[in-house]
């Protein structure tokens, strides 16, 4: 168990590799209840959260759909990256633990703009398990029903399950289909049991905070602190297709606007690195004798079967067939830029 | 249930010491280290001739989760390396005790041991 933004947390049930395979090819869940959940109420609700996100709350036509998207600060940095999810009367806010006290300043920060609106912090009272991998989906229809088929990436919807009121999304931080199912603190541990009797037909293993790492880490989904943080655009961090600039006015539009157009100081690439030793965080990317950037997160990709990192350059560096090098403990090893992500689902059938 | 078996001298630093007969010891890393760390993907190793005194870092290991030196437990002469650890790291996780040991040296002097740890009392160590 460690420690992690006050949760005790297991790093391994059994081992990071099988528990990334797991959910690469058959289903695994995770406790991920130390994420936080705030929630927007009132009539200019929408409002205020689309003048808070840089994407566009107007894509959530319709209650029980939910999009990715960042807080910026007004200097283009990322204040955090989150959930949104459109409910039937207000909006569900899914933070980063680490960043739970600092999002709850910053929203009330510019709460007072926004007559009538409030917000809740009910992160203590919700609980969160993720369902995720191939056989996700017979395990939540074992769960809640054959319908829930019908559910498509981002959307949500409520349910009860002996007597046990949870809400179902289909999302997740895996790169896997999947699902994530919130519930109320006091019946968490008997959801995860039934969960766990449910999916033990399709052979569900609980997955600790290592492959949870690992899995984004393979898929690209960037990690608050390490790929994301207050001095990061989300443009510079391969998320710009999550950035609405033409929506309207929004906390840090100015500055990502004069980013696109006057090019990104930096830019997050894939990079590939040839040698048993792993690329880890904070290890200097270099090219010839000089420091070009920094490793972000770094790791074995347990399916892909090699090193990957990912880390910040100039844009000129970041075109895919670069090469570059890492510095592993005094040796650069040979690393080639790649086009992101380093692993992508088949979603074929 | 880690083991950790009598018949080892075992230092603070998690690795373990077999003496064998004419003066040639085994090292390798102690069950606690090695579910400590977790899957090992690489296991960086000196080259047997090398020499080195008592505490000195012999090698780098690396799991999914973190990266650690090797530090000798015993000064000595390198005379043999486990080259299967190059290809099967994992093996330092199925057997630290046996397929997976790293080297044997040549012991300089022997008295060193003396300030190792027995197995209960290593035992004793790792789960304060």
């Amino acid at each position: 168990m460690v420690e992690f933004a006050g949760w005790n947390m297991p790093v391994r049930y059994t081992s990071t590799i099988a528990e990334h395979m797991v959910v690469r090819q058959g289903v695994g869940f995770f406790d991920v209840s130390h994420m936080g959940e705030f929630v927007v109420t009132g009539d200019h609700a929408k409002d205020f959260v689309q003048y808070m996100i840089a994407n566009d709350v107007e894509k959530l036509k319709e209650p029980n759909r939910a999009l990715y998207t960042q807080f910026v600060n007004y200097e283009g940095g990322t204040v955090d990256d989150l959930l949104v999810y459109r409910r039937e009367r207000d909006y569900l806010l899914v933070v980063n633990s680490a960043n739970i006290d600092k999002d709850w300043q910053w929203l009330n920060r510019h709460l007072s703009l926004f007559p009538g609106v409030k917000i809740a912090d009910e992160s203590s009272a919700t609980a969160l398990i993720a369902v995720q991998g191939p056989k996700a989906i017979e395990v939540v229809k074992a769960l809640v029903g054959a319908d829930v088929e019908q559910l498509k990436s981002f959307q949500s919807r409520t349910d009860t399950v002996d007597g046990i009121k949870i809400g179902v999304a289909r999302t997740g931080y895996t790169g896997e289909d999947g699902f994530e199912i919130f519930v109320h603190a006091r019946d968490a541990v008997r959801l995860w049991e039934l969960i766990e009797k449910k999916g033990q037909p399709f052979g569900i293993q609980p997955i600790g905070l290592g492959a949870r790492d690992t899995l984004r880490l393979e898929s690209c989904l960037p990690l608050y602190g390490h790929e994301l943080d207050d001095s990061t655009s989300p443009i510079e961090a391969a998320r710009g297709w999550t950035v609405k600039l033409d929506k309207g006015d929004f906390i840090g539009r100015d500055k990502l606007i004069e980013q696109k157009e006057k090019g990104l100081p930096k830019q997050l690439v894939g990079l590939v690195t040839e040698a048993q030793a792993l690329p880890r965080q904070g290890y200097p990317i270099k090219l010839g004798n000089k420091e070009v950037g920094r490793v972000t997160s770094g790791s074995q990709g347990i399916f892909v079967g090699h090193p990957i990192a990912l880390g910040f350059v100039k844009p000129e560096l970041a075109q895919p067939g670069q090469n570059l090098a890492v510095e592993i403990r005094g040796t650069d090893v040979p690393a080639r830029v790649v086009p992101l992500p380093f692993y992508k689902r088949n979603r074929t059938k | 249930m880690l083991s950790y078996p009598a018949e080892l001298k075992y230092v603070k630093t998690h690795e373990y010491v077999r003496s064998e007969s004419n003066g040639v010891a085994v090292i390798g890393i102690t069950a606690f280290a090695a579910d400590q760390l977790g899957d090992v993907t690489y296991v960086e190793l000196p080259k047997a001739g090398a020499k080195f005194k008592k505490e000195d870092k012999f090698g780098v290991i690396e799991s999914v989760k973190s990266v650690s030196d090797l530090f000798m437990p015993i000064g000595g002469e390198v005379v043999a390396v486990n080259e299967r650890l190059s290809s099967e790291p994992e093996l330092v996780n199925h057997d630290c005790y046996g397929e997976g040991w790293m080297i044997k040296v040549k012991v300089s002097n022997d008295s060193e041991l003396k300030e190792a740890l027995s197995a209960d009392q290593y035992k004793e160590f790792v789960v304060e």
